[in-house]
């Protein structure tokens, strides 16, 4: 074969699959809104769902998600910013160093099946708070800490050497150059990371079967004791999160209508994603514009 | 008089370096410990999985080659607790979904990189990114109500199947493949195109014998990510393959994989029995799978960087 007919064919072989890719993403997208969009109205997102009958809602798995959401990044924040700070400026190469990285490694390409039964035990059974938020928060927490430590020690990382001479020049010290320098410049990098791993985690599931466990107790919204097993702020109450809630009504559900309200809770993890990766383009670009016109 | 003067004006100056001071080593000791709680994770997760995983062997008297037979027969008289079918599913899904995924994904990365690098790459990036981020329960989901009734139509079979597994996992590892694709291809220097174009050669010659050849070791790198996410996935396998514990013969046939068994039988077991544990010593073989993953890109990696 001549050789330019093989190029004008590799061309339209790569032209092929670049639009098959972007036509599965678009079908997928598609299909989950449409049969999603349909389902989803003010009635299904602040009901109970129900256990026999058809109608139910997602409202208080929504709540958790958010909720879980909220606990996992209480946690992972501030360890998060400090592995990566170790990383980026106080880590020298060297086996300890080799070892934190290996670790890293190793806890962000475990199977979350696997972290979740690491919680099971640790979390759950040790601990002897049984099926809770809290156990869930913590095992997101092993999953999303790599992650966040990464993208924190990549954002300081990029950061000019420059900033922190000059810093040091005025004579100040290392540790202020660090939160009052290199930290507010790293900071639109970290932003970002950290909201597209808010994504991860919301949609996030095999993990918190063995931790948050399957089921919602009975929440009162009017209840705001943290301290109540009925209050929805109680973090060692047993929660299922919209993500939990799918799988469990796909494979073992017994409602009538388990499509339709997968299809909803599909819709709303969806479009959570896409907001969230809308959002942290949108801060990221927001504040670089800030930092790099203004003051 | 002149001397207490000058202690005075001595702490003075001293004070706020001891305060200076005490926050340095505040702030270092802070991401220190951070850097501990990373590491004493992974250790304590690698020691409980291991322990518990081990105990099938060591105290109820399962041997290596009973668990790796292909009886499964948990509830029998005497009970049999063989995984082989289980390890070999989940091999089976794994190679299989690279085996789609990973010409797809490294083409779209050469279509981004080389073909179409102003607008392909401005809406493929995006879209890339966005695949990373649907939950893999959506996958499922989605697997569960376009493709099983898909196949069981085509095939007159029970549409959950092996295929359907398959056909989502690629779906779902092609991103991880792609993005570290693109990376790879990205950093050849422009000079190896340049030259290979000088020489005469049309843009298929050039990314099949130079920029392919080159960027070997990080593409299959991209591979073998994808590969571990795939043998990890749970939920979204879970929900299309069918969960029987046949061994897998045909692309149609319902099979079970590591982490389909453990999923649905871990809640349903009481911990401490046979069964229990044979399900952690599955979850063992997960971790140390990972593991092999991993060792298997550091040597890619390092074979690349040999060039």
């Amino acid at each position: 074969m001549n050789a330019k007919l093989a190029d004008r064919i590799a061309t339209v072989v790569f032209y092929l699959i670049a639009l098959l890719i972007i036509g599965i993403l678009a079908g997928l997208i598609g299909f989950i809104l449409v049969r999603g969009l349909a389902v989803i109205d003010w009635h299904f997102l602040t009901s109970p769902p129900s256990t026999m009958t058809a109608g139910g809602g997602v409202a208080p798995q929504l709540f958790n998600s958010l909720y879980l959401l909220v606990l996992t990044m209480l946690i992972t924040i501030p360890l998060g910013l400090g592995g990566g700070i170790y990383l980026a400026e106080y880590a020298k190469p060297g086996k300890w160093t080799d070892i934190l990285r290996l670790s890293i490694e190793v806890l962000s390409s475990l199977p979350s099946i696997v972290v979740g039964l690491f919680g099971f035990l640790v979390f759950v059974q040790y601990t002897g708070w049984g099926f809770s938020l809290a156990a869930g928060a913590l095992a997101l927490t092993v999953f999303n800490l790599p992650l966040t430590v990464r993208v924190v020690e990549q954002a300081i990382r990029s950061v000019p050497r420059e900033q922190r001479e000059a810093s040091y020049a005025l004579g100040v010290s290392k540790w202020q150059t660090i939160t009052q320098v290199v930290l507010p410049a790293a900071l639109p990098g970290i932003l970002t990371g950290m909201i597209l791993a808010a994504g991860r985690v919301f949609g996030e599931a095999a993990a918190l079967i063995f931790t948050a466990g399957m089921s919602s107790p009975m929440l009162d919204f009017t209840n705001w004791d943290p301290t109540s097993l009925s209050s929805p702020l109680n973090p060692f109450r047993p929660a299922s999160t919209l993500a939990v809630h799918i799988w469990k009504i796909n494979s073992e559900g017994i409602i009538p209508d388990a499509k339709e309200v997968a299809a909803g809770a599909s819709a709303v993890l969806v479009l959570a994603v896409l907001f969230f990766n809308l959002t942290a383009r949108a801060l990221g670009r927001w504040i670089h514009k800030r930092m790099t016109s203004g003051s | 008089m002149e001397n207490r003067a000058t202690s005075e004006w001595a702490t003075e100056l001293l004070r706020p370096d001891k305060k200076q001071r005490r926050l340095e080593l505040q702030g270092r000791l802070m991401t220190l410990v951070s850097a501990w709680v990373i590491i004493l994770t992974l250790f304590s997760l690698l020691y409980f999985i291991a322990s518990k995983g081990i105990s099938t062997f060591l105290f109820d008297g399962v041997s290596l080659s009973q668990f790796f037979s292909s009886e499964w027969d948990p509830a029998g008289t005497p009970p049999s607790f063989g995984a082989l079918t289980f390890i070999l599913g989940s091999f089976m899904v794994t190679v299989l979904a690279a085996v789609i995924s990973a010409p797809l994904g490294i083409g779209a990365a050469i279509y981004m990189t080389e073909i179409a690098p102003s607008w392909g790459k401005k809406i493929l990036q995006p879209v890339i990114e966005l695949l990373v981020g649907i939950p893999s329960v959506v996958y499922g989901f989605v697997g569960l109500t376009v493709i099983v009734p898909f196949l069981r139509d085509v095939t007159g079979g029970p549409g959950f199947s092996l295929l359907a597994g398959v056909l989502v996992l690629s779906v779902m590892i092609l991103p991880t493949i792609t993005s570290i694709a693109v990376d790879t291809l990205q950093s050849i220097p422009r000079s190896m195109r340049e030259a290979s174009y000088a020489l005469g050669a049309t843009r298929w010659q050039t990314i099949s014998r130079i920029l392919v050849r080159t960027s070997l070791p990080g593409l299959m790198t991209g591979v073998v990510l994808g590969m571990a996410r795939a043998f990890g996935e749970a939920l979204a396998v879970q929900m299309v393959i069918g969960n029987t514990d046949n061994l897998p013969t045909s692309l149609v046939q319902p099979i079970s994989t590591l982490t389909s068994v453990i999923t649905l039988n871990m809640g349903n077991t009481v911990p401490g029995t046979v069964y229990n544990d044979a399900l952690w010593s599955m979850a063992l073989i997960l971790l140390l799978m990972t593991l092999f993953f991993i060792v298997l890109i550091r040597w890619m990696t390092r074979r690349g960087e040999g060039r």
